[in-house]
């Protein structure tokens, strides 16, 4: 018990995938402006990054070291991830069509996610059994939705304020997401 | 080894394969073909001149039949036509290329300043402070704020302070006709090149008091148009611009120089 807690707080918030690890910033820049959509994607991330840590893990070990194909992991996983963000994106496109607009580009984009490849890739290299594996998708991608509901809170309040016309925009959102990664940083130590 | 590898592979990706295929079916969102069609004919500045909410929509409501053909003012009588052949719709009245024209010559020499105005650079703010800097109160207050809603950068700041609208530029949105708070600028025919520039209502002893350019309704353009185009109304001669021929008389009659 106490080691899927760790898991989840580690992912989370110690490891936090884009603000320590550094994965998943195209779209961390890219759905910030609002809050809104920044909620919508990191749902979808989650549920992509979740069923990608299931579907991966199975595949690891009933296929490819069943038959000691480790070699293809990295072929196999993005497969099993382009064909996920794809369900996800016919889902999406039927459910809310509001979401699917809002997210736009971004949806695809997830296929391109090294957040989503990365923590297929570290659910191996940690050895995670099948429970822990999804839980730490599932961490992971929340991990990441709360890095990009507070960029995007913070952004949101910036519309408002007057900013030097140097700093608006992309490079405020950079400096930004510096000092968020420097705060993040401080959750190091409880580990 | 290698055998066992492209079975997995190939095995992954028809797997992958039908259950899209399967999803796609059952997921499918029914969209019109002809949506995209017209949506793929437009302008795309989502400039908003038709009335709805970027062009993605004024597509869906027209082909809906709630917008018209000719809607998209910026894409031109050409696509409307495009449009009109997607529908299978009749194509309307033939549509003239419009583009945004300033209807005032009231510049730092000609109309006389009230005060100096020196808040923020914004035409609506100056008119709530003491009705506007200037003397003339139909006149540009000369603040920019055309130049700011313009989606295509067409307007700027000329050097007498009136804005200039760079025809080629300009898509006929009717942004800037709309935001302007003093309706100095009015979309005209791209192919009419005499405008009346006033727009001054008052009695013409008034008009000269504020501006040495100003229209003082004195009727010399109406009475020599040899195509009895121009009439006054309000004070203020008026083209209409189904009969204008671009002769170019009203230039040479009017004393002010208030038509160009």
């Amino acid at each position: 018990m106490t080691s899927i807690l760790a898991i989840i707080f580690g992912a989370i918030f110690v490891n936090n995938f884009v603000l320590t690890r550094f994965l998943g910033i195209c779209p961390f820049l890219g759905v910030s402006k609002k809050v809104d959509t920044s909620i919508g994607m990191g749902m979808a991330v989650t549920f992509v990054m979740g069923l990608a840590s299931l579907v991966t893990w199975l595949l690891e070990y009933y296929i490819l070291q069943a038959f000691q194909l480790e070699y293809l992991r990295t072929i196999v996983f993005i497969l099993v991830i382009a064909a996920l963000v794809q369900f996800v994106e016919l889902v999406i496109r039927k459910i809310s069509p509001v979401l699917y607009q809002a997210l736009g580009i971004f949806l695809p984009l997830i296929t391109t996610n090294c957040a989503v490849l990365g923590v297929a890739l570290l659910n191996v290299q940690l050895e995670h059994n099948l429970l822990e594996a999804v839980i730490f998708g599932v961490a992971a991608a929340l991990g990441f939705t709360l890095a990009l509901v507070i960029l995007a809170g913070i952004r949101e309040r910036l519309e408002l304020v007057a900013i030097p016309k140097h700093f608006r925009g992309v490079s405020l959102a950079l400096i930004i997401a510096g000092i968020l990664s420097i705060a993040f940083m401080g959750f190091q130590g409880m580990m | 080894m290698i055998v066992a590898a492209v079975i997995t592979l190939a095995g992954l990706g028809l797997i992958f394969g039908g259950a899209l295929a399967y999803a796609s079916q059952k997921f499918a969102v029914e969209v019109d073909p002809k949506v995209e069609e017209v949506r793929e004919l437009l302008a795309g500045a989502n400039c908003g001149a038709c009335g709805c909410a970027g062009c993605d929509q004024f597509a869906e409501e027209v082909v809906t039949g709630n917008a018209p053909v000719t809607g998209c003012t910026p894409a031109g009588a050409e696509v409307a036509a495009k449009i009109a052949e997607i529908l299978g719709a009749d194509m309307p009245v033939d549509m003239e290329r419009q583009v945004a024209q300033l209807k005032c010559v009231g510049d730092c020499n000609t109309v006389k300043v009230k005060h100096i105005y020196d808040g923020a650079r914004d035409c609506r703010a100056a008119l709530m402070f003491g009705g506007g800097p200037i003397a003339c109160s139909f006149g540009c207050v000369g603040l920019g704020n055309c130049v700011r809603v313009c989606p295509t950068d067409a307007i700027s700041m000329g050097e007498n302070g009136l804005p200039v609208v760079d025809k080629d530029l300009c898509i006929g949105c009717s942004i800037c006709v709309k935001e302007c708070p003093r309706q100095v600028l009015e979309l005209v025919p791209e192919t009419k090149k005499h405008h009346v520039s006033c727009r001054n209502q008052d009695k013409g002893k008034q008009v000269r008091e504020v501006c040495s350019r100003g229209c003082i309704a004195c009727t010399l353009c109406v009475k020599k148009c040899p195509e009895n185009a121009i009439s006054m109304v309000n004070n203020v001669a008026v083209i209409d611009y189904s009969l204008c021929t671009n002769c170019g008389t009203c230039v040479e009659v009017c004393p002010q120089n208030t038509i160009i």
